[in-house]
C-alpha cells in the first residue's frame, strides 16, 4: 500500500466512520433528550434501541410472507411499523420503571432503568431466541470514489441512506424541538418542570412524548443497525447503548447537536481505531473516551458548564 | 355576599415530615386584593405552591370558583385560570422574553395572544424592547416584570403573586406596584399577593392575613392591619432585614 493507499484507507474509514457514528447519534438524542427533561439515565434505551431492530426485521419477514417484495416499499413500511412500535415501547417504559418513582430518591429511577434494560433483553432472549439473527442484505450496490494502487474507496447505497434518513430526521426534529408548541414545551420542562407547570404545561404528558420521540428515532438507528450488519441479537443494544451514551456525554449531555456530534465522533473513533489499532479493543476505545471525557470534560464539548441539574 | 373566589380550609401541607402548613383558613373574594404577610419561612410561599397543587395539602380543602381543585394535577389547576409570579421569578433562562410570554398564554390556546402581548407591552415597555433577548440575560427588574407579564398572558381569574417587589430598587417597587393596583382597578383582576414589604402590600390590599409558622393569627382590612401594634412590631417597624 502505496502514500495514496494510505490516504484512500483512511478515506474509507472515515465515511464508513461517518455511517457508523450517525446510528450512534440517533441513539444518544434519546439519552439526551431523557436526561434533559428529568436528569436522569435511561438505561433501558439502549435495549429500546434493540427491540427496534428485532421489531424492524419482524416487521420485514411478515410483509416478505404476504408478498411485499418491492424493497423501498417494504423498507418504508417497515420503517413506519417499528417506529410505532417500538415508539409505544419506550411510552411503555416510562409508564411502568419511572413515573411512579418520580419525586423518589435520586437512585431509584435509576435502578429501575437497569432492570428495565435486563428485562427487555431478557424478554427478546426468550421470545426470539439467543442467537443472532441475519438478514439477507436488502440494500445493495453503491459508488466507487476512488480507486489506485488497487484499492477503492467505496460509498455503498446503504451508507447513501444511513447519513441521508439521519439528516432528515434531525432536521425534522430539530424544527419540532425549535419551532412547535411541544418543542417549547419540552424546552420548558427541560429547563424548569415545576414552572412548566404552573404555566399549565401537562408536564407528564410531555415527558412521555419525550420518551414517544426518543424511542422512534433509536428504532430508525435499529433498523440502519440491521441493514447495516444483516445480524442482530438480544445484547446490541447494550454495546450500542453504551456508546451512544458515551456519545451524548462527549457532545454535553442535555445538548441536542451535542448528542449528533458526539454520535459522530464516537463512530469516527471507533471505526479508526478498528482500523488502525485492533478490532478486538474497539469496544474498549467507547469505553475509555467514557471514564476521560468524564474525568476532563464533564460538561462534553457543546454542555453547558451552569449544570443545574445536581 | 356570594360565594369567594378562593377559598381555602383548613390546608396542612407537609415536606415529608415537616409541616410547612399547619391548617390554614383563608378566603379571596372577586375583586379584591389580598395580602398574605409573614415573616421568612412562615410559609407564605409554600401557601402559593400549595394552592396550584405542587406540592398538594396533606390535608384540608381549596375551593376555587365554586370547584374543588383540591386533588387536581398543577396544570389542570392552571388551566381553570389561576396564574402565579412565583418567588424567584423562575424564567426560563434560555428562552427569549417571547418565547416566555408564549408559554405563559398557552393555556388561552392563543385565541388573543396578538391582544394579550400588546398589552403586556403597554404595562411594561422595556419586555417590547428585550422582545428577542434570553430570559436569563434579563436584570432583576426585568424578570420581574416578565414574570407578571406571563402569568397575565393566561388571562387569569386569580393572581398569586408571591415577593414581586423582592430585590427591586424603590422607583421600580413603586412601577410594580402601581401595576397591581392598576390591574385591579381598571380591570377587576382578583389579586392575592405575599409581600415582605409589609407597608406597601398593606396599603394597596383590602385585607390581609398573617402567617406565623403555617398558621394564620390575624386579619383584617389592610388599615387594621397597619395599626395593629403586633403587625407593627413584628413586620413594619421592626427594621425589617431585605433578604438576598
Ligand atoms: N422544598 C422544600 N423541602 C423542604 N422544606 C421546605 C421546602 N420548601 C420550603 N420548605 C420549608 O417550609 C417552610 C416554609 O417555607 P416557605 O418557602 O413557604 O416560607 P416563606 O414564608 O415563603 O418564606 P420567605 O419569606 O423566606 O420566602 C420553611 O421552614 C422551609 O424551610
Ligand atoms: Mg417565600
Amino acid at each position: 500500500m502505496g502514500e495514496r493507499g494510505r490516504v484512500e484507507y483512511f478515506l474509507q474509514q472515515f465515511i464508513n466512520g461517518i455511517a457508523l457514528g450517525s446510528i450512534y447519534g440517533l441513539v444518544a438524542i434519546g439519552y439526551t433528550m431523557v436526561y434533559g427533561i428529568i436528569g436522569m439515565i435511561n438505561f433501558a434505551h439502549g435495549d429500546v434501541f434493540m427491540v427496534g431492530a428485532f421489531l424492524a426485521l419482524i416487521a420485514f419477514l411478515a410483509l416478505v410472507a404476504i408478498g411485499l417484495t418491492a424493497i423501498p416499499l417494504a423498507l418504508f413500511l417497515v420503517l413506519l411499523i417499528a417506529m410505532a412500535l417500538t415508539a409505544l415501547y419506550g411510552w411503555a417504559v416510562e409508564r411502568i420503571a419511572y413515573r411512579p418513582l418520580r419525586g423518589s430518591f435520586r437512585l431509584a429511577p435509576l435502578i429501575s432503568a437497569i432492570g428495565m434494560s435486563i428485562v427487555l433483553q431478557n424478554y427478546i432472549q426468550i421470545t426470539q431466541g439467543a442467537r443472532v439473527k441475519p438478514l439477507p442484505p436488502l440494500v445493495t450496490g453503491g459508488y466507487t470514489l476512488l480507486e489506485h494502487d488497487g484499492f477503492a474507496v467505496q460509498l455503498s447505497n446503504i451508507q447513501i441512506l444511513i447519513v441521508l434518513t439521519t439528516f432528515v430526521l434531525m432536521l425534522a426534529f430539530s424544527w419540532l424541538v425549535a419551532a412547535t408548541r411541544l418543542g417549547r414545551d419540552m424546552r420548558a420542562c427541560e429547563q424548569d418542570l415545576k414552572m412548566a407547570s404552573l404555566l399549565g404545561v401537562d408536564t407528564d404528558r410531555t415527558i412521555s412524548l419525550t420518551f414517544v420521540i426518543g424511542a422512534a428515532l433509536a428504532a430508525v438507528a435499529g433498523i440502519m443497525y440491521l441493514l447495516y450488519y444483516g445480524v442482530i441479537d438480544f445484547f446490541i443494544g447494550f454495546v450500542a447503548g453504551v456508546k451512544a451514551f458515551t456519545a451524548a456525554v462527549l457532545g454535553g449531555i442535555g445538548s441536542l447537536p451535542g448528542a449528533m456530534l458526539g454520535g459522530l465522533l464516537i463512530g469516527m473513533i471507533e471505526t479508526l481505531w478498528s482500523a488502525y489499532f485492533s478490532i478486538e479493543y474497539k469496544d474498549v476505545a467507547a469505553f475509555s473516551i467514557l471514564v476521560l471525557v468524564l474525568i476532563f470534560l464533564p460538561t462534553g464539548i457543546l454542555g453547558r458548564p451552569d449544570v443545574e441539574k445536581v | 355576599m356570594s360565594a369567594p373566589l378562593l377559598s381555602i380550609r383548613g390546608v396542612k401541607t407537609f415536606y415529608g415530615n415537616i409541616m410547612a402548613l399547619a391548617g390554614v383558613d383563608l378566603e379571596v373574594r372577586e375583586g379584591e386584593i389580598v395580602t398574605l404577610i409573614g415573616a421568612n419561612g412562615a410559609g407564605k410561599s409554600t401557601l402559593m405552591m400549595t394552592i396550584c397543587g405542587t406540592p398538594p395539602p396533606r390535608e384540608g380543602q381549596i375551593i376555587f370558583d365554586g370547584r374543588d381543585i383540591t386533588r387536581l394535577a398543577t396544570h389542570e389547576i392552571i388551566r381553570s385560570r389561576i396564574a402565579q409570579a412565583p418567588e424567584g421569578r423562575r424564567i426560563f433562562p434560555r428562552m427569549t422574553v417571547f418565547e416566555n410570554l408564549q408559554l405563559g398564554a398557552a393555556v388561552t390556546e392563543f385565541v388573543h395572544f396578538d391582544e394579550d402581548l400588546e398589552r403586556v407591552f403597554t404595562m411594561f415597555p422595556i419586555l417590547a424592547k428585550r422582545r428577542e433577548q434570553r430570559g436569563g440575560t434579563l436584570s432583576g427588574g426585568e424578570q420581574q416584570m416578565l414574570s407578571i407579564g406571563r402569568a397575565l398572558m393566561s388571562r387569569p381569574r386569580l393572581l398569586l403573586l408571591d415577593e414581586p417587589s423582592l430585590g427591586l430598587a424603590p422607583l421600580l417597587v413603586q412601577q410594580i406596584f402601581g401595576a397591581i393596583r392598576n390591574l385591579n382597578e381598571r380591570e377587576g383582576l382578583t389579586i392575592f399577593l405575599v409581600e415582605q414589604n409589609a407597608h406597601h402590600a398593606l396599603k394597596l390590599a383590602h385585607r390581609g392575613y398573617v402567617l406565623v409558622n403555617g398558621l394564620i393569627t390575624l386579619q383584617g382590612t389592610g388599615r387594621e392591619l397597619l395599626e395593629r401594634p403586633e403587625v407593627r412590631e413584628a413586620y413594619l417597624d421592626g427594621g425589617r432585614v431585605p433578604r438576598d
